[in-house]
């Protein structure tokens, strides 16, 4: 017995210095010298400043302006509107703000819950009032699941091509592009399916957006 | 549903055969003290490693001996643990470890948590981003990732060593396997994992959290930290526990559809090669087969269960008007809880992979799976997670159900049990049947007293009303019973008002009940299994004759999954039909 109390004594003591000390050391040390982008984060500038990382959601919503021309505030937080010249990323509860990377989490929305139901047909509501407008004929039924459900992480950094096409009638309306030249963007920045089968397609929005901004400039709102 | 959905699923299964059967060829070598590949690289620092914990690899130990040294070692593990969460502010950590200055969690909270990760379960109230420093990610939780890993892999070959032990009680020595375990399994695939992770999108440093200023003028405050190397080993060792709240739902854990494979397969091959490890070492790989069959069936049973129930969509979203088939450029189906990279056969593939193993990581919210979706995690977690299982605790868990059938078998065909030449008798099969029966009584104990009382109810989240505020509950003890570690998420045992741990408390019932049931239902079983172990080791064995009842044909297959579901489903059925089973049934909205 005391044999077996020293050796775990020294063993755990040993154990935490080689697993978590000099494992994780030596393995993001070599991962900051072989591959410095990813192991940062994959940060994307903007003329030289830093507007998020490549595989990070984003809102692309921006702060609404009150008649004294300073951004509303309610409770304490600024209230956002979406802001049409950007493609939207999926729907995301975060608290303190749609996409706040600093604390992810689920929706835990249930399959049979009346919450959920309600969150479905706000996101629905949102979705149409900004793109019917372009595309008359869209939907409840025509809009796609991803832009009306919330996402795991709920920092989803892509939306599907479906919900890409959809709204690129209202970017290729409000920046005066041809809705050819959005969908060859949308394209562009489709990631495919891992190793030619495993996932689904994704366009990542925060790359087409940055993109939509260098080719066509800040379009006015 | 999709024809890349279901090859995904295929070739799964195929690539994962085809890495596991050689792994367990290796495993066996390691285990059974023959020259590897790796021994020129590992047989210093092995002797280092005797030397410095005093420990003399020769000595073997008995079933009591091998216990005790387990026993004492998760002990040291589990103080070491809670001391390190519970001063993680409380002396000079330097900036890139503590960036933000996150205080500690509270006591109860932090009890849960150390007895969650000593047990391999890796249950979390907590959230990985707002409650834990850097320093505590890795000298604390990383350790025992590893370690709570090696435990149960020991087990696991000690009990092989009793079923095939020719003389005397020696079930080898707790410390040689550990340690053989630690550097010839798990150290190389997770070093090597690791930089395949970074390679993809994983990210690995000691940044402060970055701000970000947006391109339509909001913040973004985007957390960061050395994710890599702790990432791999939550797979690896079939821990579970997610460096960020969301786990392997996060981009910086699991960033694309590749990550998202390769992770699946480094949860599932040792659970796998050890199964073929067992064949070899009885010196029948026929034996494994068996084994691996009976797990692969109810597998993909399970994997295809999932994915046509959350390709449907849920009630929910029908109520609202979405349409949920595959359109162009849309996969459809239930994607609350999904992300867009992984789809609906890569999430319904992962969930119910770490839930079949004792894992837990998630890549999408199990919470927000419809009724039949919800119910294959469930339904895994019944069969007391012996179709692979975790690291280790699968295989001693599914031995103990193969002794149950053979037992079962000889009384059907009136012949005295006998397994691999060894005769069953009243005290193996009493013990194996306390062992197999720990995990569900502590479930179904613990839900009883959680939904029962007013102080166990409070965890329940607000949204989930109706069936969902049971099934919430039941997951919750069933997961941490299992050893999971997965959620229904909205169940909560710690309330955090902000980031860093100011003015957060834990809810003590939850927070007790659960590492009960975590600690009773690990330590428990693993001492049965030891027990059978030594049991089993000192029999004499008799030569196999034509009335030995084979356990590794077909028939023998079948008999074993009905055995595993008879007692699975005798067990919680009652319980499945009050939550998830309701649920998928009515498409009314609670």
């Amino acid at each position: 017995m005391r044999r077996d109390v020293v050796t775990a004594a020294i063993g755990i003591v040993v154990m935490t210095i080689l697993l978590g000390l000099v494992y994780p050391l030596f393995v993001t040390g070599v991962s900051q010298v072989a591959f410095p982008g990813n192991a940062n984060g994959q940060k994307l500038f903007s003329g030289g400043r830093l507007v998020g990382s490549r595989i990070i959601g984003q809102s692309f919503a921006r702060p609404v302006i009150g008649k004294n021309g300073k951004p509303v505030e309610k409770e304490g937080e600024t209230v956002t509107e979406p802001d049409p010249r950007y493609f939207q990323s999926r729907p995301s509860v975060t608290e303190r703000g749609a996409y706040n990377a600093a604390a992810s989490t689920f929706s835990n929305l249930g399959p049979n819950n009346v919450a959920t139901r309600e969150a479905d047909e706000e996101h629905i509501k949102a979705y149409l009032e900004l793109n019917k407008p372009y595309l008359p004929g869209l939907s409840a039924a025509t809009t796609p699941v991803d832009a009306a459900n919330s996402s795991g992480s709920n920092l989803d950094p892509e939306i599907s091509q479906a919900n890409a096409r959809i709204q690129a009638h209202r970017i290729a309306a409000v920046r005066h592009m041809s809705l050819a030249a959005v969908d060859r963007l949308i394209s562009s920045y489709t990631d495919a399916r891992g190793i030619g089968f495993s996932g689904e397609p994704g366009v990542n929005v925060l790359e087409l957006n940055l993109a939509l901004d260098r080719s066509h400039g800040r379009a006015s709102p | 549903m999709t024809f890349t959905g279901w090859l995904t699923i295929a070739l799964f299964a195929a690539i994962l055969t085809a890495l596991a059967i050689p792994f367990g060829r290796y495993m066996a070598r390691v285990y059974t003290g023959e020259r590897v590949l790796l021994t020129p690289i590992f047989a210093g620092p092995e002797r280092f490693l005797y030397k410095v914990m005093r420990v003399d690899p020769g000595r073997e130990q008995d079933w009591k001996a091998y216990a005790r040294g387990l026993i004492v070692f998760s002990l040291a593990g589990w103080l070491l643990l809670y001391l390190i969460l519970r001063t993680q502010n409380a002396f000079y950590v330097p900036h890139a470890l503590n960036p933000l200055g996150f205080h500690s969690a509270p006591w109860n909270v932090t009890f849960n948590t150390t007895s969650s990760f000593v047990t391999n379960t890796n249950w979390q109230y907590y959230s990985g981003e707002t409650t834990m420093t850097y320093l505590s990610q890795m000298v604390g939780l990383t350790v025992q990732n590893w370690l709570s890993a090696g435990v149960g892999i020991v087990v696991a070959v000690a009990l092989v060593r009793g079923i095939v032990g020719r003389s005397g009680k020696s079930l080898g020595n707790f410390w040689q396997d550990l340690v053989r375990t630690i550097l010839y399994v798990l150290a190389p695939i997770s070093v090597i994992g690791a930089f395949v992770l970074v390679s993809q999108g994983v990210i690995a440093n000691f940044s402060d959290y970055l701000t970000v200023h947006t391109v339509t003028g909001l913040t973004q405050t985007i957390a960061m930290g050395p994710v890599a190397s702790q990432e791999v080993i939550k797979e690896l060792g079939t821990n579970g526990g997610g460096f960020f709240n969301v786990n392997s739902a996060h981009p910086f854990e699991n960033p694309t559809a590749f990550t998202n494979f390769f992770e699946m397969m480094l949860v599932l091959i040792i659970p796998a090669a050890l199964v073929f490890m067992y064949g070899r070492m009885t010196g029948n790989r026929r034996q494994g087969y068996a084994i691996y069959a009976t797990m692969m069936v109810m597998f993909l049973g399970a994997v295809a269960v999932a994915y046509i129930a959350e390709a449907h969509g849920s009630p929910a979203q029908h109520a609202a008007g979405l349409h949920t088939q595959v359109i162009s450029g849309s996969t459809g189906g239930n994607l609350e809880g999904k992300e867009q990279r992984f789809g609906i056969a890569g999430s319904a593939l992962f969930d119910t992979i770490t839930t079949v193993t004792s894992c837990g990581a998630v890549n999408s919210a199990i919470e927000s799976f419809t009724g039949i979706g919800g119910a294959v995690p469930f339904s895994n977690l019944s069969a007391s997670e012996v179709i692979f299982g975790g690291v280790g605790t699968g295989l001693y868990s599914i031995l103990l159900y193969v002794l149950l059938a053979v037992f079962i078998g000889g009384l059907m065909v009136g012949r005295t049990p006998e397994w691999l030449g060894k005769k069953l008798e009243a005290r193996e099969i009493k013990l194996a049947g306390l062992g197999i029966l720990i995990t569900p009584l502590a479930a179904l104990f613990c839900t009883a007293l959680a939904v029962a009382s007013h102080a166990g109810r409070v965890s329940i989240s607000k949204a989930a009303t109706g069936p969902q505020g049971f099934s919430e509950t039941l997951y919750a003890y069933l997961s941490q019973s299992n050893n999971n570690g997965s959620a229904f998420a909205g169940y909560t045992g710690f309330i955090q008002p902000a980031a860093g741990n100011v003015g957060s408390h834990g809810v003590t019932f939850a927070d007790l009940l659960g590492a009960f049931a975590m600690l009773f239902a690990r330590f428990a079983p693993i001492l049965f299994a030891l027990a059978v172990a030594g049991s089993l080791a000192g029999k004499r064995v008799t030569p196999v004759g034509l009335g030995t009842m084979r356990t590794d044909n077909g028939t023998f297959v079948v008999l074993l999954i009905g055995v595993i579901i008879l007692v699975g489903a005798l067990t919680f059925f009652p319980a499945l039909l009050l939550g998830p089973i309701v649920q998928g049934l009515t498409t009314h909205l609670y």
